[in-house]
Protein backbone atom coordinates (compact mmCIF):
# COMPACT_ATOMS: atom_id res chain seq x y z
CA UNK A 1 0.00 0.00 0.00
CA UNK A 2 1.16 3.48 -0.76
CA UNK A 3 2.77 5.58 1.96
CA UNK A 4 0.24 8.34 1.48
CA UNK A 5 -2.72 6.05 2.11
CA UNK A 6 -1.00 4.60 5.16
CA UNK A 7 -0.65 8.11 6.49
CA UNK A 8 -4.34 8.81 5.91
CA UNK A 9 -5.36 5.57 7.57
CA UNK A 10 -3.04 6.10 10.55
CA UNK A 11 -5.81 7.99 12.29
CA UNK A 12 -8.14 5.00 12.17
CA UNK A 13 -5.35 2.67 13.31
CA UNK A 14 -5.03 4.79 16.41
CA UNK A 15 -8.71 4.40 17.07
CA UNK A 16 -8.53 0.67 16.47
CA UNK A 17 -5.74 0.28 19.02
CA UNK A 18 -7.76 2.14 21.62
CA UNK A 19 -10.61 -0.39 21.37
CA UNK A 20 -10.70 -3.48 23.57
CA UNK A 21 -9.71 -6.67 21.77
CA UNK A 22 -12.62 -9.01 21.22
CA UNK A 23 -13.38 -11.81 18.85
CA UNK A 24 -16.11 -14.23 17.85
CA UNK A 25 -17.63 -16.00 20.84
CA UNK A 26 -17.18 -13.06 23.19
CA UNK A 27 -20.18 -11.38 24.77
CA UNK A 28 -20.05 -7.62 24.30
CA UNK A 29 -22.16 -4.65 25.22
CA UNK A 30 -22.16 -2.07 22.42
CA UNK A 31 -23.13 1.51 23.23
CA UNK A 32 -24.61 3.03 20.08
CA UNK A 33 -25.31 6.74 19.64
CA UNK A 34 -28.76 7.32 18.24
CA UNK A 35 -29.85 10.71 16.96
CA UNK A 36 -33.53 11.55 17.23
CA UNK A 37 -34.14 14.98 15.77
CA UNK A 38 -31.68 17.16 17.64
CA UNK A 39 -31.37 14.92 20.66
CA UNK A 40 -28.75 12.24 20.97
CA UNK A 41 -29.03 9.25 23.27
CA UNK A 42 -27.16 6.02 23.85
CA UNK A 43 -28.68 2.63 23.14
CA UNK A 44 -27.08 -0.54 24.35
CA UNK A 45 -26.95 -3.76 22.43
CA UNK A 46 -25.62 -6.77 24.28
CA UNK A 47 -24.97 -10.13 22.71
CA UNK A 48 -22.53 -12.67 21.37
CA UNK A 49 -20.09 -11.66 18.63
CA UNK A 50 -20.68 -13.99 15.69
CA UNK A 51 -17.88 -12.76 13.47
CA UNK A 52 -15.50 -9.98 12.58
CA UNK A 53 -15.21 -9.19 8.90
CA UNK A 54 -12.61 -7.34 6.78
CA UNK A 55 -10.06 -7.16 9.57
CA UNK A 56 -7.40 -4.52 9.21
CA UNK A 57 -9.41 -2.34 6.83
CA UNK A 58 -11.28 0.86 7.58
CA UNK A 59 -14.52 -0.91 6.75
CA UNK A 60 -14.11 -3.63 9.37
CA UNK A 61 -17.44 -4.79 10.86
CA UNK A 62 -18.59 -7.18 13.57
CA UNK A 63 -21.90 -8.97 14.02
CA UNK A 64 -23.60 -9.19 17.41
CA UNK A 65 -26.46 -11.61 18.09
CA UNK A 66 -28.85 -11.56 20.98
CA UNK A 67 -32.19 -13.13 21.81
CA UNK A 68 -34.78 -10.43 22.32
CA UNK A 69 -38.23 -11.54 23.44
CA UNK A 70 -37.61 -15.04 22.19
CA UNK A 71 -36.56 -13.83 18.75
CA UNK A 72 -32.98 -13.82 17.56
CA UNK A 73 -31.73 -10.34 16.58
CA UNK A 74 -28.45 -9.64 14.82
CA UNK A 75 -26.82 -6.28 14.26
CA UNK A 76 -23.77 -5.46 12.24
CA UNK A 77 -21.59 -2.60 13.48
CA UNK A 78 -18.61 -0.95 11.77
CA UNK A 79 -15.74 -1.27 14.23
CA UNK A 80 -14.40 2.25 13.59
CA UNK A 81 -17.77 3.97 13.32
CA UNK A 82 -17.99 7.32 15.13
CA UNK A 83 -21.50 6.30 16.19
CA UNK A 84 -20.16 3.72 18.61
CA UNK A 85 -19.74 5.30 22.01
CA UNK A 86 -17.90 2.32 23.47
CA UNK A 87 -17.61 -1.44 23.34
CA UNK A 88 -17.55 -3.37 26.62
CA UNK A 89 -16.34 -6.96 26.70
CA UNK A 90 -18.44 -8.79 29.26
CA UNK A 91 -17.39 -12.38 28.81
CA UNK A 92 -14.71 -14.15 26.79
CA UNK A 93 -16.00 -17.22 24.99
CA UNK A 94 -14.06 -20.30 24.02
CA UNK A 95 -14.91 -21.20 20.44
CA UNK A 96 -13.15 -23.15 17.70
CA UNK A 97 -14.47 -21.20 14.77
CA UNK A 98 -14.00 -17.65 13.44
CA UNK A 99 -17.59 -17.42 12.20
CA UNK A 100 -20.27 -18.70 14.57
CA UNK A 101 -23.04 -19.03 12.01
CA UNK A 102 -24.06 -22.32 13.64
CA UNK A 103 -25.67 -20.30 16.43
CA UNK A 104 -28.44 -19.18 14.10
CA UNK A 105 -31.52 -21.27 14.69
CA UNK A 106 -30.22 -22.54 18.05
CA UNK A 107 -31.35 -21.41 21.45
CA UNK A 108 -31.08 -22.47 25.03
CA UNK A 109 -28.76 -25.33 25.86
CA UNK A 110 -27.37 -25.87 22.37
CA UNK A 111 -26.46 -22.20 21.96
CA UNK A 112 -24.20 -22.07 25.01
CA UNK A 113 -20.58 -20.99 24.68
CA UNK A 114 -17.98 -22.05 27.22
CA UNK A 115 -16.17 -19.29 29.01
CA UNK A 116 -12.49 -18.82 28.35
CA UNK A 117 -10.65 -18.57 31.62
CA UNK B 1 -13.71 25.67 -15.79
CA UNK B 2 -10.93 25.60 -13.26
CA UNK B 3 -9.04 22.46 -12.44
CA UNK B 4 -5.81 20.76 -11.57
CA UNK B 5 -3.76 17.79 -12.73
CA UNK B 6 -3.00 14.94 -10.35
CA UNK B 7 -1.99 11.37 -9.88
CA UNK B 8 -4.27 8.66 -8.55
CA UNK B 9 -2.75 7.18 -5.40
CA UNK B 10 -5.37 4.58 -4.51
CA UNK B 11 -8.60 4.03 -2.68
CA UNK B 12 -9.59 3.83 0.97
CA UNK B 13 -12.66 4.64 3.02
CA UNK B 14 -13.42 7.40 5.47
CA UNK B 15 -16.13 7.83 8.11
CA UNK B 16 -18.18 11.00 7.77
CA UNK B 17 -19.56 12.98 10.66
CA UNK B 18 -22.88 11.17 10.31
CA UNK B 19 -21.17 7.81 10.79
CA UNK B 20 -21.37 6.67 7.19
CA UNK B 21 -18.36 4.91 5.75
CA UNK B 22 -17.66 6.48 2.36
CA UNK B 23 -15.44 4.85 -0.26
CA UNK B 24 -13.04 7.46 -1.57
CA UNK B 25 -10.09 7.95 -3.89
CA UNK B 26 -6.87 9.62 -2.83
CA UNK B 27 -5.34 11.89 -5.46
CA UNK B 28 -2.00 13.64 -5.28
CA UNK B 29 -2.92 16.85 -7.09
CA UNK B 30 -0.46 19.51 -8.08
CA UNK B 31 1.32 21.73 -7.50
CA UNK B 32 0.86 22.59 -11.17
CA UNK B 33 2.80 25.26 -13.05
CA UNK B 34 1.15 27.65 -15.46
CA UNK B 35 3.08 27.11 -18.68
CA UNK B 36 0.96 29.26 -20.99
CA UNK B 37 -1.87 31.74 -20.74
CA UNK B 38 -3.90 31.94 -23.93
CA UNK B 39 -6.05 34.95 -24.71
CA UNK B 40 -8.44 36.06 -27.42
CA UNK B 41 -6.00 38.54 -29.04
CA UNK B 42 -3.15 36.14 -29.75
CA UNK B 43 -4.74 32.68 -29.69
CA UNK B 44 -8.38 33.33 -30.52
CA UNK B 45 -9.68 31.85 -27.28
CA UNK B 46 -9.14 31.99 -23.54
CA UNK B 47 -7.37 29.13 -21.77
CA UNK B 48 -4.77 28.33 -19.16
CA UNK B 49 -2.20 25.61 -19.70
CA UNK B 50 -1.00 23.73 -16.62
CA UNK B 51 1.86 21.24 -16.28
CA UNK B 52 2.41 18.61 -13.62
CA UNK B 53 5.02 16.07 -12.52
CA UNK B 54 8.76 16.09 -13.12
CA UNK B 55 10.25 14.69 -16.31
CA UNK B 56 13.84 13.80 -17.02
CA UNK B 57 15.63 16.48 -19.01
CA UNK B 58 17.23 13.93 -21.36
CA UNK B 59 13.81 12.52 -22.28
CA UNK B 60 12.34 15.89 -23.14
CA UNK B 61 12.26 17.08 -26.76
CA UNK B 62 14.04 20.38 -27.39
CA UNK B 63 10.85 22.09 -28.47
CA UNK B 64 9.19 21.27 -25.14
CA UNK B 65 12.30 22.27 -23.20
CA UNK B 66 12.01 25.69 -24.77
CA UNK B 67 8.33 25.84 -23.90
CA UNK B 68 8.99 25.03 -20.24
CA UNK B 69 11.99 27.33 -19.93
CA UNK B 70 9.80 30.18 -21.18
CA UNK B 71 7.66 29.63 -18.10
CA UNK B 72 10.83 29.41 -16.02
CA UNK B 73 10.26 25.85 -14.86
CA UNK B 74 11.74 22.37 -15.19
CA UNK B 75 10.39 19.90 -17.80
CA UNK B 76 7.06 18.34 -16.85
CA UNK B 77 5.32 15.12 -17.80
CA UNK B 78 1.73 16.18 -18.29
CA UNK B 79 0.46 19.34 -19.95
CA UNK B 80 -3.26 20.07 -19.93
CA UNK B 81 -5.26 23.07 -21.06
CA UNK B 82 -8.20 24.39 -19.06
CA UNK B 83 -10.61 26.77 -20.74
CA UNK B 84 -12.03 29.56 -18.58
CA UNK B 85 -10.29 29.39 -15.25
CA UNK B 86 -12.55 30.80 -12.55
CA UNK B 87 -12.83 34.57 -12.25
CA UNK B 88 -10.98 34.89 -8.95
CA UNK B 89 -7.94 33.31 -10.55
CA UNK B 90 -7.68 36.04 -13.18
CA UNK B 91 -4.89 37.79 -11.30
CA UNK B 92 -3.13 34.61 -10.18
CA UNK B 93 -2.71 32.73 -13.42
CA UNK B 94 0.41 34.30 -14.76
CA UNK B 95 3.17 32.50 -16.60
CA UNK B 96 5.32 30.37 -14.30
CA UNK B 97 2.97 30.67 -11.33
CA UNK B 98 2.39 27.64 -9.17
CA UNK B 99 -1.18 26.50 -8.50
CA UNK B 100 -1.93 24.34 -5.50
CA UNK B 101 -4.92 22.15 -4.82
CA UNK B 102 -6.09 24.19 -1.83
CA UNK B 103 -6.40 27.26 -4.04
CA UNK B 104 -8.61 25.58 -6.62
CA UNK B 105 -11.01 23.46 -4.54
CA UNK B 106 -12.55 23.66 -1.11
CA UNK B 107 -13.98 20.78 0.88
CA UNK B 108 -17.53 20.01 -0.16
CA UNK B 109 -17.06 20.99 -3.82
CA UNK B 110 -18.31 18.71 -6.54
CA UNK B 111 -15.63 17.93 -9.12
CA UNK B 112 -15.33 15.87 -12.27
CA UNK B 113 -12.44 13.44 -12.68
CA UNK B 114 -11.00 12.57 -16.07
CA UNK B 115 -8.68 9.62 -16.53
CA UNK B 116 -7.81 6.76 -18.84
CA UNK B 117 -9.75 3.67 -17.83
CA UNK B 118 -7.98 0.37 -17.26
CA UNK B 119 -7.55 -1.55 -20.53
CA UNK B 120 -9.55 -4.76 -20.76
CA UNK B 121 -8.46 -5.82 -24.25
CA UNK B 122 -10.82 -7.15 -26.92
CA UNK B 123 -13.98 -8.11 -25.08
CA UNK B 124 -17.32 -9.61 -26.06
CA UNK B 125 -20.66 -7.88 -25.80
CA UNK B 126 -21.51 -9.32 -22.38
CA UNK B 127 -18.59 -7.59 -20.67
CA UNK B 128 -18.40 -4.59 -23.00
CA UNK B 129 -22.05 -3.57 -23.20
CA UNK B 130 -23.72 -5.60 -20.49
CA UNK B 131 -25.70 -7.85 -22.84
CA UNK B 132 -27.46 -10.73 -21.15
CA UNK B 133 -26.05 -13.43 -23.40
CA UNK B 134 -28.26 -15.78 -25.33
CA UNK B 135 -29.89 -17.29 -22.29
CA UNK B 136 -30.55 -20.99 -22.49
CA UNK B 137 -27.80 -23.47 -22.00
CA UNK B 138 -29.97 -26.57 -22.38
CA UNK B 139 -32.31 -27.81 -25.17
CA UNK B 140 -29.44 -28.70 -27.43
CA UNK B 141 -27.88 -25.25 -27.33
CA UNK B 142 -24.15 -25.06 -27.08
CA UNK B 143 -21.24 -22.83 -27.95
CA UNK B 144 -23.06 -19.49 -27.98
CA UNK B 145 -23.99 -18.63 -24.41
CA UNK B 146 -22.29 -15.21 -24.60
CA UNK B 147 -22.98 -14.44 -28.27
CA UNK B 148 -24.63 -11.13 -29.23
CA UNK B 149 -27.61 -12.73 -31.04
CA UNK B 150 -29.13 -11.20 -34.18
CA UNK B 151 -27.59 -7.98 -35.50
CA UNK B 152 -30.41 -7.11 -37.91
CA UNK B 153 -32.90 -8.38 -40.49
CA UNK B 154 -31.72 -10.12 -43.66
CA UNK B 155 -34.29 -8.70 -46.10
CA UNK B 156 -35.02 -5.45 -44.30
CA UNK B 157 -33.01 -3.35 -43.56
CA UNK B 158 -30.62 -5.81 -45.26
CA UNK B 159 -27.67 -4.05 -43.66
CA UNK B 160 -26.20 -3.57 -40.23
CA UNK B 161 -26.93 -0.22 -38.62
CA UNK B 162 -23.99 2.04 -37.87
CA UNK B 163 -22.99 2.16 -34.24
CA UNK B 164 -24.52 -1.24 -33.42
CA UNK B 165 -22.99 -2.46 -30.19
CA UNK B 166 -20.57 -5.30 -30.87
CA UNK B 167 -17.43 -6.86 -29.43
CA UNK B 168 -14.22 -4.82 -29.45
CA UNK B 169 -11.53 -3.02 -27.49
CA UNK B 170 -12.77 -2.30 -24.00
CA UNK B 171 -11.30 0.20 -21.58
CA UNK B 172 -8.06 2.15 -22.10
CA UNK B 173 -10.23 5.10 -23.07
CA UNK B 174 -10.65 8.62 -21.75
CA UNK B 175 -13.44 8.53 -19.20
CA UNK B 176 -14.99 11.34 -17.15
CA UNK B 177 -16.67 10.63 -13.83
CA UNK B 178 -19.05 13.40 -12.83
CA UNK B 179 -19.84 15.05 -9.49
CA UNK B 180 -17.41 13.53 -7.02
CA UNK B 181 -17.56 15.29 -3.67
CA UNK B 182 -14.31 16.65 -2.27
CA UNK B 183 -14.19 15.04 1.17
CA UNK B 184 -10.88 16.31 2.40
CA UNK B 185 -7.94 18.43 1.27
CA UNK B 186 -4.51 18.08 2.87
CA UNK B 187 -2.68 21.13 1.46
CA UNK B 188 0.73 20.35 2.96
CA UNK B 189 0.90 17.00 1.13
CA UNK B 190 -0.97 18.22 -1.97
CA UNK B 191 -3.58 15.56 -1.36
CA UNK B 192 -7.23 15.70 -2.29
CA UNK B 193 -9.67 12.96 -1.30
CA UNK B 194 -12.82 12.61 -3.40
CA UNK B 195 -15.79 10.34 -2.84
CA UNK B 196 -16.24 7.33 -5.07
CA UNK B 197 -13.98 5.88 -7.73
CA UNK B 198 -11.91 7.56 -10.39
CA UNK B 199 -11.12 6.01 -13.80
CA UNK B 200 -7.69 4.49 -14.34
CA UNK B 201 -5.06 2.48 -12.53
CA UNK B 202 -3.13 3.68 -9.49
CA UNK B 203 -0.33 6.11 -10.40
CA UNK B 204 -2.13 7.16 -13.59
CA UNK B 205 -2.85 10.78 -14.44
CA UNK B 206 -6.16 12.29 -13.33
CA UNK B 207 -7.57 15.68 -14.29
CA UNK B 208 -9.90 17.24 -11.74
CA UNK B 209 -12.27 19.92 -12.95
CA UNK B 210 -14.80 22.14 -11.27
Amino acid sequence: MSEIIKKIEAESNEKRNSLPSFNSGDTVNVHVKIREGNKERIQQFQGVVLQRKNKGSNGETFTVRKISGGIGVQRIFPVLSPNLEKIEVIRRGKVRRAKLNYLKGRHGKSARIKEKL
Amino acid sequence: MSGIIGRKVGMTSIYGADGRNVACTVIEAGPCVVTQVKNVETDGYKAVQLAFDERKEKNTPKALKGHFSKAGTTPKKFVVEFSDFREEFEGQVTLGNEIKVGEVFVEGDFVDAIGTSKGKGFQGVVKRHGFGGVGQQTHGQHNRGRAPGSIGGASYPARVFKGLRMAGQTGNKRVKTLNLRVIKIIPEDNIVIVSGSVPGANNSMVILEK
